[in-house]
């Protein structure tokens, strides 16, 4: 992946800003910026949801086929969380199989929703051993303004919650919904000159030293967390940011994931 | 094509389509420009159950270098489908089809940009289908024309495109998932409006002579429809609101849209433009 070449000027600024606990786009350093959700996007999807968390744009869309189980896992259904940074969501991203980037993407957004137990596999089971409802969630970043891992991570969440299994299309019974148990909810920060912060942004992104995902549960428990870039965080910095990411959490499913589940 | 066999009644007796259309009448078509951040140019098509998303990146450094062109700028074009745009999922990346695809999107658009401005560089136009329903490469380039136009990117025109083809032996415009499956040919038209020359074809299935000509006087006639419809996308997203607008500049505008009116008027009358007409072009 190509780097950002962010101008000196504009790194001086954003460091200047986050010191003064300003930013560039007029937040302070704990704070997000807004989510939508919009659900049903795609009809050709089983499930699906587009979010934006301010300018950065991502889509999910859930399929389902019936297929073969794990055989370490007979009674359970699959799930494959694949991401797609495609080249028309930002001049870094280039076209060709997955980068490290990506499945680094995937795997964060496949820990918390496996993890947080979201969903219940056992009820994905059409007949132990031979055949189980095998689900593809697809991550489509559509524009990149930073912190694809929440828009993701909050995408796949929504799009699976709207997924009707089309059980009677594959003549498997009645439809139903996609069994959820859980909520994983992730929140990303930022570290740039010794400062945490929260959902940062593309250029923001490009100056900070290092970053933290940490994947929360609604009952209060931690079930994900990935540390990236070449920095470094202090014990006192990972207990903010698990704190920032449980409010974070509480906020998203209160907001926008409230009713049925 | 032509291949499949249905019970589906593609024409019903009052001669309308299985979505209520009559055989010249488009789906609905909605057309937004700039609509991502990131990309230097960008357009969104919801063309009845189609969702198309086009960004253009550049002119910029060209990757690979040896596409380099030391004379002219190229054109990239890469079209690709999201795996649930599709009812069976599609395996992500490039398959035939898609690069086929690619290919004449990337030289019908080589024909409006002013390549020769631009030496060495790579214009990338990417073509996103996040739903799809037949007819996503022309939604494809529709889209992708109104982005290089929202990217400041200097053309000669935009290029329209629409498809026709036939189905229960008549010949209809913009065929629908089922049409395609089951009718009998299928036209992709890509048009200049201005110069009416073609910059993409394709046919597939079984046309006489006569009902090709049909086919391509009815695309032909719906791409300067959806030609106004890219305009006017860019209109909404450039025009000044008329509140914001200071007097004298507001009555500036009003004389040179006299000006205009009048001059479209003295064009009217020369109608049909040259090379609209498709009986001229097998000549």
């Amino acid at each position: 992946m190509a780097t950002n070449p962010l101008s000196d000027i504009m790194r001086d600024h954003i460091c200047k800003l986050i010191s003064r606990d300003e930013r560039a786009d007029g937040r302070s350093r704990e704070e997000f910026r807004p989510l939508t959700i919009t659900t049903g996007y795609v009809s050709s999807a089983e499930g699906s949801a587009l979010v934006s968390l301010g300018d950065t744009k991502v889509l999910v869309g859930v399929k389902c086929t019936v297929g073969e189980p794990f055989p370490d896992t007979p009674d359970k259904g699959v799930l494959t969380t694949n991401a797609e940074l495609i080249p028309l969501a930002s001049e870094t991203f280039e076209s060709g199989p997955p980068g490290e980037e990506s499945i680094e993407i995937a795997r964060v957004v496949d820990r918390g929703l496996r993890e947080g137990k979201a969903v219940d596999l056992e009820k994905l089971c059409i007949k132990p051993g031979e055949e189980v409802w095998i689900n593809f969630v697809d991550i489509h970043a559509l524009d990149y303004d930073g912190n694809l891992f929440d828009a993701a991570n909050i995408a796949a969440v929504a799009a699976l919650r709207s997924t009707i299994i089309p059980a009677s299309r594959m003549e498997k019974g009645e439809d139903f919904p996609f069994p959820m148990a859980h909520l994983p909810i992730s929140a990303t920060f930022a570290k740039i000159n010794g400062h945490l912060i929260a959902d940062p942004s593309f250029d923001e992104e490009s100056v900070a030293s290092a970053r933290l995902t940490v994947v929360t549960l609604e009952n209060g428990k931690l079930c994900a967390m990935q540390k990236g870039l070449g920095g470094s965080f202090t014990r006192a910095e990972v207990e903010k940011a698990i704190n920032l990411s449980l409010k974070w959490g509480e906020k998203v499913r209160s907001e926008h994931f409230s009713g049925g589940d | 094509m032509g291949g499949m066999t249905t019970d589906l009644k593609l024409i019903d007796e009052r001669g309308l389509r299985i979505d209520g259309r009559r055989p010249d009448e488009l789906r609905p078509l909605r057309i937004e420009a700039g609509v991502l951040k990131r990309a230097d140019g960008s357009a969104y098509v919801e063309w009845g159950e189609n969702k198309v998303l086009a960004a253009v990146y550049g002119p910029r450094e060209c990757h690979p270098r040896h596409l380099q062109n030391p004379a002219r700028a190229i054109v990239q074009c890469n079209y690709n489908m999201a795996s649930f745009s599709v009812s069976d999922r599609k395996r992500p990346g490039p398959d035939r089809r898609s690069q086929e695809i690619s290919k004449i999107i990337s030289e019908a658009l080589e024909h409006v940009v002013f390549t020769h401005f631009f030496p060495r560089t790579s214009i990338d136009v990417y073509i996103e289908v996040l739903q799809a329903n037949a007819g996503t490469r022309c939604a494809g380039l529709t889209a992708a024309s109104v982005a290089l136009a929202d990217a400041g990117v200097p053309m000669k025109d935009m290029i329209a495109s629409c498809a026709a083809g036939k189905v229960a032996d008549t010949i209809v415009l913009d065929l629908r998932k089922e049409e395609d499956n089951f009718g009998q040919a299928d036209l992709p038209l890509g048009l200049v409006p201005k110069t009416g020359e073609i910059v993409l074809l394709q046919m597939d299935g079984d046309l006489s002579v006569e009902e090709f000509n049909t086919a391509l006087s009815m695309a032909t006639d719906a791409c300067y429809r959806i030609y106004e419809m890219q305009k006017e996308a860019l209109r909404n997203k450039y025009c000044v609101s008329k509140d914001a607008m200071p007097e004298a500049l507001e009555e500036t505008i009003q004389e040179i849209e006299q000006e205009r009116s009048s001059e479209t008027n003295e064009a009217n009358q020369d109608q049909p433009p040259e090379g609209n007409d498709p009986d001229q072009e097998g000549q």
